[in-house]
Protein backbone atom coordinates (compact mmCIF):
# COMPACT_ATOMS: atom_id res chain seq x y z
CA UNK A 1 0.00 0.00 0.00
CA UNK A 2 1.34 3.67 -0.68
CA UNK A 3 1.31 5.40 2.05
CA UNK A 4 0.57 9.33 1.84
CA UNK A 5 3.44 10.93 4.04
CA UNK A 6 1.47 13.93 5.51
CA UNK A 7 4.94 16.48 5.28
CA UNK A 8 4.65 16.14 1.21
CA UNK A 9 0.82 17.20 1.51
CA UNK A 10 1.74 19.54 3.82
CA UNK A 11 4.60 21.16 1.42
CA UNK A 12 2.05 20.84 -1.40
CA UNK A 13 -0.33 22.99 0.22
CA UNK A 14 1.81 25.51 1.53
CA UNK A 15 2.71 25.86 -2.28
CA UNK A 16 -1.07 26.07 -3.57
CA UNK A 17 -1.56 29.04 -1.01
CA UNK A 18 1.37 30.81 -1.89
CA UNK A 19 0.25 30.63 -5.52
CA UNK A 20 -2.87 32.00 -4.91
CA UNK A 21 -1.40 35.02 -2.85
CA UNK A 22 1.47 35.88 -5.30
CA UNK A 23 -1.23 35.73 -7.89
CA UNK A 24 -4.38 36.83 -6.69
CA UNK A 25 -3.33 38.98 -3.68
CA UNK A 26 -5.75 36.79 -1.31
CA UNK A 27 -3.88 35.25 1.97
CA UNK A 28 -5.05 32.28 3.45
CA UNK A 29 -1.60 31.15 4.61
CA UNK A 30 -2.24 31.97 8.09
CA UNK A 31 -5.20 29.95 8.25
CA UNK A 32 -5.50 27.32 10.17
CA UNK A 33 -3.87 24.43 8.68
CA UNK A 34 -6.79 21.63 9.16
CA UNK A 35 -9.40 23.58 7.82
CA UNK A 36 -7.96 24.89 5.24
CA UNK A 37 -6.66 21.18 4.54
CA UNK A 38 -10.21 20.10 4.45
CA UNK A 39 -11.75 23.00 3.12
CA UNK A 40 -9.25 21.96 -0.33
CA UNK A 41 -9.81 18.70 0.50
CA UNK A 42 -13.88 19.01 -0.28
CA UNK A 43 -13.05 21.05 -2.79
CA UNK A 44 -10.53 18.09 -5.21
CA UNK A 45 -13.62 16.00 -5.07
CA UNK A 46 -16.25 18.85 -5.99
CA UNK A 47 -13.49 19.37 -8.81
CA UNK A 48 -13.08 16.27 -9.74
CA UNK A 49 -9.65 16.40 -9.32
CA UNK A 50 -7.15 13.84 -7.56
CA UNK A 51 -4.00 15.83 -6.59
CA UNK A 52 -3.99 19.47 -5.08
CA UNK A 53 -1.14 20.11 -7.82
CA UNK A 54 -3.94 19.85 -10.38
CA UNK A 55 -6.36 21.89 -7.92
CA UNK A 56 -3.00 24.27 -7.91
CA UNK A 57 -2.89 25.08 -12.19
CA UNK A 58 -6.67 25.22 -12.19
CA UNK A 59 -7.13 27.66 -9.92
CA UNK A 60 -4.23 30.08 -11.04
CA UNK A 61 -5.91 29.42 -14.94
CA UNK A 62 -9.26 29.52 -14.12
CA UNK A 63 -10.62 32.85 -12.59
CA UNK A 64 -13.94 30.98 -12.23
CA UNK A 65 -12.52 28.19 -10.11
CA UNK A 66 -10.64 30.68 -7.96
CA UNK A 67 -14.40 32.14 -6.92
CA UNK A 68 -15.70 28.70 -5.81
CA UNK A 69 -12.87 28.46 -4.30
CA UNK A 70 -13.00 31.76 -2.30
CA UNK A 71 -17.06 31.23 -1.37
CA UNK A 72 -15.80 27.50 0.01
CA UNK A 73 -12.50 28.54 1.52
CA UNK A 74 -14.65 31.58 3.46
CA UNK A 75 -17.95 30.88 4.24
CA UNK A 76 -18.53 29.62 7.89
CA UNK A 77 -22.75 29.54 8.23
CA UNK A 78 -23.96 30.24 11.95
CA UNK A 79 -26.98 29.88 12.70
CA UNK A 80 -29.43 32.42 14.75
CA UNK A 81 -29.04 32.28 18.43
CA UNK A 82 -26.59 29.88 18.00
CA UNK A 83 -25.43 29.36 21.79
CA UNK A 84 -28.64 30.56 23.27
CA UNK A 85 -26.57 30.83 26.73
CA UNK A 86 -24.65 33.38 24.94
CA UNK A 87 -27.60 35.40 24.14
CA UNK A 88 -28.86 35.18 27.68
CA UNK A 89 -25.31 36.35 29.17
CA UNK A 90 -25.32 39.24 26.45
CA UNK A 91 -28.78 40.57 28.22
CA UNK A 92 -27.73 40.10 31.71
CA UNK A 93 -24.25 41.22 31.81
CA UNK A 94 -23.64 43.46 28.56
CA UNK A 95 -27.28 45.11 27.79
CA UNK A 96 -26.86 47.26 31.74
CA UNK A 97 -23.45 48.24 30.38
CA UNK A 98 -25.44 49.66 26.94
CA UNK A 99 -28.26 51.39 29.04
CA UNK A 100 -25.13 53.84 30.38
CA UNK A 101 -24.15 55.00 26.93
CA UNK A 102 -26.36 57.51 25.24
CA UNK A 103 -25.42 55.89 22.14
CA UNK A 104 -23.72 52.73 21.32
CA UNK A 105 -21.82 51.41 18.45
CA UNK A 106 -21.32 48.07 18.10
CA UNK A 107 -18.79 45.88 15.48
CA UNK A 108 -19.96 41.76 14.20
CA UNK A 109 -16.75 41.00 12.83
CA UNK A 110 -17.05 37.63 10.38
CA UNK A 111 -20.75 38.60 9.85
CA UNK A 112 -21.04 36.02 7.28
CA UNK A 113 -24.75 35.50 6.17
CA UNK A 114 -25.82 37.36 8.71
CA UNK A 115 -28.05 35.02 10.94
CA UNK A 116 -26.18 36.32 14.07
CA UNK A 117 -26.49 39.86 13.41
CA UNK A 118 -30.66 39.57 13.11
CA UNK A 119 -30.36 37.80 16.36
CA UNK A 120 -28.26 40.34 18.15
CA UNK A 121 -30.53 43.15 16.34
CA UNK A 122 -33.77 41.19 17.84
CA UNK A 123 -32.10 41.25 21.30
CA UNK A 124 -30.93 44.92 20.60
CA UNK A 125 -34.37 45.90 19.93
CA UNK A 126 -36.38 44.42 22.49
CA UNK A 127 -34.32 45.78 25.22
CA UNK A 128 -34.84 49.21 23.62
CA UNK A 129 -31.28 50.08 22.50
CA UNK A 130 -31.45 49.18 18.93
CA UNK A 131 -32.50 52.77 18.31
CA UNK A 132 -29.27 54.14 19.46
CA UNK A 133 -27.67 51.72 18.35
CA UNK A 134 -25.39 51.47 15.29
CA UNK A 135 -24.04 47.90 13.70
CA UNK A 136 -20.96 47.25 11.58
CA UNK A 137 -21.36 43.62 10.10
CA UNK A 138 -18.64 43.14 8.45
CA UNK A 139 -16.82 40.13 6.59
CA UNK A 140 -14.30 39.78 3.95
CA UNK A 141 -16.86 38.05 1.21
CA UNK A 142 -19.19 40.04 -0.60
CA UNK A 143 -21.68 37.61 -1.91
CA UNK A 144 -22.39 36.66 1.78
CA UNK A 145 -22.78 40.08 2.75
CA UNK A 146 -25.31 39.92 -0.24
CA UNK A 147 -27.14 37.54 1.56
CA UNK A 148 -26.86 39.49 4.75
CA UNK A 149 -28.35 42.05 3.58
CA UNK A 150 -31.34 40.82 2.23
CA UNK A 151 -32.20 38.74 5.49
CA UNK A 152 -33.93 35.88 3.99
CA UNK A 153 -33.34 32.45 5.05
CA UNK A 154 -34.55 29.40 4.85
CA UNK A 155 -38.37 28.57 6.84
CA UNK A 156 -36.95 24.68 7.36
CA UNK A 157 -34.42 26.72 10.09
CA UNK A 158 -37.13 28.23 12.27
CA UNK A 159 -37.83 25.84 14.30
CA UNK A 160 -34.60 25.04 15.38
CA UNK A 161 -33.86 29.25 15.39
CA UNK A 162 -37.33 29.44 17.35
CA UNK A 163 -36.18 26.96 19.94
CA UNK A 164 -32.89 28.84 20.25
CA UNK A 165 -34.70 32.15 20.88
CA UNK A 166 -36.91 30.82 23.52
CA UNK A 167 -33.44 29.31 25.50
CA UNK A 168 -31.83 33.21 24.96
CA UNK A 169 -34.63 34.31 26.82
CA UNK A 170 -36.72 36.32 24.07
CA UNK A 171 -39.47 37.91 24.77
CA UNK A 172 -41.82 37.32 22.63
CA UNK A 173 -43.16 35.27 19.57
CA UNK A 174 -40.53 34.54 17.16
CA UNK A 175 -42.65 34.61 14.06
CA UNK A 176 -43.42 38.70 14.87
CA UNK A 177 -39.84 38.97 13.10
CA UNK A 178 -40.03 37.10 10.18
CA UNK A 179 -42.71 36.52 7.03
CA UNK A 180 -42.99 33.44 5.66
CA UNK A 181 -43.35 33.39 1.72
CA UNK A 182 -43.15 30.38 0.03
CA UNK A 183 -40.17 28.15 1.62
CA UNK A 184 -38.30 31.54 3.07
CA UNK A 185 -38.77 33.92 6.07
CA UNK A 186 -38.04 37.34 5.38
CA UNK A 187 -36.46 38.98 8.33
CA UNK A 188 -38.32 42.56 9.14
CA UNK A 189 -36.38 45.48 7.76
CA UNK A 190 -36.56 47.62 11.25
CA UNK A 191 -34.45 45.01 12.47
CA UNK A 192 -31.64 46.00 10.08
CA UNK A 193 -32.08 49.42 9.69
CA UNK A 194 -29.48 50.66 11.98
CA UNK A 195 -27.11 48.03 10.20
CA UNK A 196 -24.15 48.53 7.95
CA UNK A 197 -22.71 45.96 6.09
CA UNK A 198 -19.95 46.50 4.54
CA UNK A 199 -16.89 44.90 3.35
CA UNK A 200 -13.60 44.07 6.19
CA UNK A 201 -10.72 41.52 6.02
CA UNK A 202 -9.60 40.59 9.24
CA UNK A 203 -6.35 39.51 7.27
CA UNK A 204 -5.32 42.65 6.58
CA UNK A 205 -7.30 45.71 6.89
CA UNK A 206 -7.26 47.89 9.82
CA UNK A 207 -9.19 49.52 12.41
CA UNK A 208 -11.96 51.42 11.02
CA UNK A 209 -13.76 53.03 14.26
CA UNK A 210 -14.03 52.85 18.16
CA UNK A 211 -16.39 50.28 19.55
CA UNK A 212 -18.33 49.50 22.74
CA UNK A 213 -18.94 45.77 22.23
CA UNK A 214 -16.62 43.78 19.37
CA UNK A 215 -18.41 40.30 18.25
CA UNK A 216 -16.79 37.56 16.90
CA UNK A 217 -17.62 34.70 17.55
CA UNK A 218 -16.10 31.25 15.32
CA UNK A 219 -14.30 32.94 13.09
CA UNK A 220 -10.96 33.23 15.01
CA UNK A 221 -11.19 29.01 15.25
CA UNK A 222 -10.53 29.38 11.30
CA UNK A 223 -6.87 30.86 11.52
CA UNK A 224 -3.80 30.02 13.17
CA UNK A 225 -2.53 31.36 16.61
CA UNK A 226 0.07 33.81 14.34
CA UNK A 227 -3.01 35.60 12.45
CA UNK A 228 -5.60 35.45 15.79
CA UNK A 229 -2.31 37.26 17.57
CA UNK A 230 -3.02 39.95 14.88
CA UNK A 231 -6.21 40.23 14.77
CA UNK A 232 -6.69 40.34 18.45
CA UNK A 233 -4.47 43.32 18.68
CA UNK A 234 -7.06 44.76 16.13
CA UNK A 235 -9.65 44.11 18.47
CA UNK A 236 -8.03 45.80 21.21
CA UNK A 237 -6.98 48.84 19.23
CA UNK A 238 -10.77 48.89 18.30
CA UNK A 239 -12.27 48.18 21.70
CA UNK A 240 -12.74 51.49 23.87
CA UNK A 241 -11.71 51.63 27.75
CA UNK A 242 -14.44 49.00 29.32
CA UNK A 243 -15.43 47.81 25.59
CA UNK A 244 -16.54 44.32 25.75
CA UNK A 245 -15.15 41.75 23.49
CA UNK A 246 -17.21 38.74 22.66
CA UNK A 247 -16.42 35.28 21.26
CA UNK A 248 -17.51 31.86 20.70
CA UNK A 249 -18.04 29.65 23.33
CA UNK A 250 -14.75 27.54 22.62
CA UNK A 251 -12.66 30.29 21.95
CA UNK A 252 -10.98 32.24 24.66
CA UNK A 253 -8.14 35.29 25.05
CA UNK A 254 -5.48 33.15 26.28
CA UNK A 255 -3.54 33.32 23.11
CA UNK A 256 -3.81 36.90 22.84
CA UNK A 257 -0.78 39.38 23.28
CA UNK A 258 -3.33 41.31 25.10
CA UNK A 259 -4.92 39.24 27.76
CA UNK A 260 -3.73 40.93 30.35
CA UNK A 261 -5.97 44.13 29.35
CA UNK A 262 -9.04 42.49 29.59
CA UNK A 263 -11.35 40.93 32.73
CA UNK A 264 -13.70 38.17 32.12
CA UNK A 265 -17.38 39.42 32.25
CA UNK A 266 -19.24 36.33 32.60
CA UNK A 267 -18.34 33.17 33.88
CA UNK A 268 -19.35 30.88 31.62
CA UNK A 269 -19.78 32.92 27.95
CA UNK A 270 -16.79 34.22 26.36
CA UNK A 271 -17.24 38.16 27.47
CA UNK A 272 -13.77 40.24 27.80
CA UNK A 273 -14.09 43.44 29.34
CA UNK A 274 -11.22 45.73 28.38
CA UNK A 275 -10.03 47.40 31.68
CA UNK A 276 -6.78 48.84 30.19
CA UNK B 1 5.15 0.74 17.06
CA UNK B 2 5.51 4.45 17.82
CA UNK B 3 2.40 6.15 18.33
CA UNK B 4 1.61 9.65 18.92
CA UNK B 5 -1.71 10.04 19.71
CA UNK B 6 -4.85 7.70 20.08
CA UNK B 7 -8.66 8.89 18.37
CA UNK B 8 -11.32 7.24 19.33
CA UNK B 9 -14.76 7.57 18.18
CA UNK B 10 -17.97 6.18 18.90
CA UNK B 11 -22.07 7.81 18.48
CA UNK B 12 -24.35 8.94 21.61
CA UNK B 13 -24.64 5.29 22.79
CA UNK B 14 -21.08 4.68 23.30
CA UNK B 15 -20.60 5.99 26.70
CA UNK B 16 -20.11 3.12 28.43
CA UNK B 17 -17.82 1.67 25.95
CA UNK B 18 -15.68 5.12 26.52
CA UNK B 19 -16.14 4.51 30.55
CA UNK B 20 -15.30 1.04 30.27
CA UNK B 21 -11.84 1.95 28.07
CA UNK B 22 -10.58 4.85 30.35
CA UNK B 23 -11.12 3.64 33.63
CA UNK B 24 -9.05 1.09 31.80
CA UNK B 25 -6.13 3.26 31.05
CA UNK B 26 -3.01 3.01 33.67
CA UNK B 27 -1.57 6.49 35.57
CA UNK B 28 0.99 5.81 32.86
CA UNK B 29 -0.49 6.08 29.64
CA UNK B 30 1.83 8.10 27.83
CA UNK B 31 -0.15 9.51 25.00
CA UNK B 32 -2.98 12.17 23.92
CA UNK B 33 -6.15 10.03 23.95
CA UNK B 34 -8.90 12.48 21.94
CA UNK B 35 -12.01 11.42 22.32
CA UNK B 36 -14.50 11.99 19.44
CA UNK B 37 -18.77 11.03 20.38
CA UNK B 38 -21.51 12.51 19.03
CA UNK B 39 -23.49 14.17 21.56
CA UNK B 40 -26.36 16.28 22.26
CA UNK B 41 -25.91 20.51 22.49
CA UNK B 42 -27.17 20.82 25.97
CA UNK B 43 -24.76 18.22 27.38
CA UNK B 44 -22.66 21.04 28.60
CA UNK B 45 -19.53 19.72 30.37
CA UNK B 46 -21.73 16.57 32.10
CA UNK B 47 -19.82 14.00 29.76
CA UNK B 48 -16.47 15.46 31.48
CA UNK B 49 -17.88 15.29 34.91
CA UNK B 50 -19.09 11.87 34.33
CA UNK B 51 -15.67 10.27 32.82
CA UNK B 52 -13.21 12.05 35.44
CA UNK B 53 -14.26 10.12 37.84
CA UNK B 54 -13.40 7.09 35.96
CA UNK B 55 -10.22 8.05 35.47
CA UNK B 56 -6.96 9.32 37.27
CA UNK B 57 -5.93 11.40 33.75
CA UNK B 58 -6.63 14.36 33.19
CA UNK B 59 -10.10 15.00 31.22
CA UNK B 60 -10.54 18.19 29.20
CA UNK B 61 -13.37 19.40 26.81
CA UNK B 62 -11.26 20.93 24.05
CA UNK B 63 -11.33 24.77 23.62
CA UNK B 64 -9.80 26.21 20.31
CA UNK B 65 -5.79 25.91 19.85
CA UNK B 66 -5.42 23.97 23.10
CA UNK B 67 -1.70 21.94 23.07
CA UNK B 68 -1.79 18.72 22.36
CA UNK B 69 -0.02 17.06 25.70
CA UNK B 70 0.79 13.11 26.47
CA UNK B 71 -1.40 11.32 29.02
CA UNK B 72 -4.30 13.57 28.86
CA UNK B 73 -7.96 12.82 27.79
CA UNK B 74 -9.66 15.19 25.09
CA UNK B 75 -13.36 15.90 24.32
CA UNK B 76 -14.64 17.32 21.17
CA UNK B 77 -16.92 19.79 22.36
CA UNK B 78 -20.47 19.74 21.18
CA UNK B 79 -21.98 21.44 18.40
CA UNK B 80 -18.21 21.86 16.50
CA UNK B 81 -16.29 19.60 14.36
CA UNK B 82 -12.36 18.75 16.40
CA UNK B 83 -9.85 19.38 14.55
CA UNK B 84 -6.07 17.73 15.14
CA UNK B 85 -3.50 19.92 14.17
CA UNK B 86 0.39 18.87 15.01
CA UNK B 87 0.35 19.52 18.44
CA UNK B 88 -2.68 21.89 19.01
CA UNK B 89 -6.41 21.58 18.45
CA UNK B 90 -8.37 23.36 16.05
CA UNK B 91 -12.25 24.05 15.77
CA UNK B 92 -14.51 24.32 13.40
CA UNK B 93 -18.55 24.88 12.22
CA UNK B 94 -18.77 23.72 9.05
CA UNK B 95 -21.62 21.97 8.32
CA UNK B 96 -22.33 18.51 9.90
CA UNK B 97 -21.02 15.27 7.89
CA UNK B 98 -23.02 12.07 7.88
CA UNK B 99 -25.54 14.14 10.41
CA UNK B 100 -22.63 14.78 12.92
CA UNK B 101 -20.70 17.66 14.81
CA UNK B 102 -18.41 16.90 15.55
CA UNK B 103 -17.69 14.32 13.10
CA UNK B 104 -15.40 10.90 13.75
CA UNK B 105 -14.48 11.15 10.13
CA UNK B 106 -13.27 14.68 10.52
CA UNK B 107 -10.98 14.31 13.32
CA UNK B 108 -9.66 11.13 11.79
CA UNK B 109 -9.54 12.59 9.08
CA UNK B 110 -7.04 15.57 10.46
CA UNK B 111 -5.50 13.37 12.09
CA UNK B 112 -4.21 10.97 9.68
CA UNK B 113 -2.82 14.50 7.81
CA UNK B 114 -1.01 15.54 10.85
CA UNK B 115 0.01 12.67 12.44
CA UNK B 116 0.31 9.97 10.13
CA UNK B 117 1.80 6.85 10.88
CA UNK B 118 2.01 8.12 14.01
CA UNK B 119 -2.07 7.49 14.98
CA UNK B 120 -4.16 5.04 16.64
CA UNK B 121 -7.61 5.16 15.67
CA UNK B 122 -9.98 3.39 17.68
CA UNK B 123 -13.73 2.79 16.35
CA UNK B 124 -16.30 1.90 18.93
CA UNK B 125 -20.07 1.09 18.90
CA UNK B 126 -22.28 3.61 17.17
CA UNK B 127 -25.11 3.29 14.88
CA UNK B 128 -24.67 5.05 11.60
CA UNK B 129 -21.81 5.51 9.18
CA UNK B 130 -19.55 8.16 10.40
CA UNK B 131 -15.63 7.20 11.30
CA UNK B 132 -15.49 4.83 8.42
CA UNK B 133 -14.26 7.53 5.85
CA UNK B 134 -11.43 8.35 8.83
CA UNK B 135 -10.61 5.15 9.57
CA UNK B 136 -9.91 4.56 5.67
CA UNK B 137 -8.07 7.99 5.74
CA UNK B 138 -5.63 7.06 8.75
CA UNK B 139 -4.93 4.08 7.14
CA UNK B 140 -3.86 5.86 3.97
CA UNK B 141 -1.42 7.92 5.91
CA UNK B 142 -0.18 5.00 7.86
CA UNK B 143 -1.54 4.54 10.96
CA UNK B 144 -3.28 1.48 12.82
CA UNK B 145 -7.24 0.87 12.72
CA UNK B 146 -8.74 -0.94 15.85
CA UNK B 147 -12.32 -1.70 15.26
CA UNK B 148 -14.33 -2.54 18.24
CA UNK B 149 -16.00 -6.48 17.48
CA UNK B 150 -19.48 -5.61 16.17
CA UNK B 151 -20.72 -8.69 17.59
CA UNK B 152 -19.38 -7.55 20.91
CA UNK B 153 -20.55 -4.11 20.46
CA UNK B 154 -24.09 -2.69 21.09
CA UNK B 155 -24.84 -0.75 18.14
CA UNK B 156 -23.13 -2.50 15.01
CA UNK B 157 -23.41 -0.50 11.94
CA UNK B 158 -20.25 2.31 13.12
CA UNK B 159 -17.68 -1.03 13.43
CA UNK B 160 -19.47 -2.62 10.13
CA UNK B 161 -19.15 0.10 8.31
CA UNK B 162 -15.39 0.71 9.44
CA UNK B 163 -14.46 -2.60 8.73
CA UNK B 164 -16.03 -2.38 5.14
CA UNK B 165 -14.59 0.84 4.25
CA UNK B 166 -10.53 -0.58 5.76
CA UNK B 167 -8.10 -3.08 4.28
CA UNK B 168 -6.57 -3.80 7.67
CA UNK B 169 -8.44 -3.26 10.41
CA UNK B 170 -7.79 -4.89 13.75
CA UNK B 171 -11.82 -6.24 14.90
CA UNK B 172 -10.99 -6.92 18.65
CA UNK B 173 -13.52 -6.93 21.29
CA UNK B 174 -13.45 -4.32 23.84
CA UNK B 175 -11.07 -5.88 26.54
CA UNK B 176 -8.23 -6.75 23.56
CA UNK B 177 -8.62 -2.85 22.31
CA UNK B 178 -7.86 -1.90 26.18
CA UNK B 179 -5.18 -4.39 26.58
CA UNK B 180 -3.71 -3.27 23.12
CA UNK B 181 -3.57 0.25 24.43
CA UNK B 182 -1.92 -1.05 27.73
CA UNK B 183 1.17 -2.71 25.45
CA UNK B 184 1.65 0.13 23.08
CA UNK B 185 0.74 3.68 24.84
CA UNK B 186 1.64 3.28 28.26
CA UNK B 187 5.55 4.33 29.45
CA UNK B 188 7.95 1.44 31.12
CA UNK B 189 6.39 -1.55 29.04
CA UNK B 190 4.37 -3.46 31.21
CA UNK B 191 1.75 -1.27 33.05
CA UNK B 192 1.17 -0.68 36.32
CA UNK B 193 -2.02 -1.45 37.11
CA UNK B 194 -3.81 1.15 39.41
Amino acid sequence: MVITQPDLEAVEIQLLLDGLFRHYGVDFRDYSYPSIRRRIRNMMIDEKLSTISALQERLLHDPSCMERFLLAVSVHVSSMFRDPPFFANFRAAVVPLLRTYPYVRIWHAGCSTGEEVYSLAILLSEEGLLERSKLYATDHNESVLRKARQGIYPLSAMKLYTDNYIKSGGKRSFSEYYTAKYEHAIFAPALSSNVVFAQHNLVGDRSFNEFNVIMCRNVLIYFNKTLQARVHKLFYESLCQLGVLALGDRESIKFSPYEDCFKELVGESKFYQRVK
Amino acid sequence: MDFKIVVAGTSLGGLKAITALLSALPENFSLPLVVIQHREYASGELLKGLLQKVTCLPVQEVEDKDAILPGRIYLAPPDYHLLIDRGEFALSIDDPVTFARPSVDVAFDSAAASYGQGVLAVILTGAGRDGAAGAASIEAFGGVVLVQDPSSAEAKSMPQAAIAATKAAHVLPLAEIISFLHQNCCLGGQPQHV
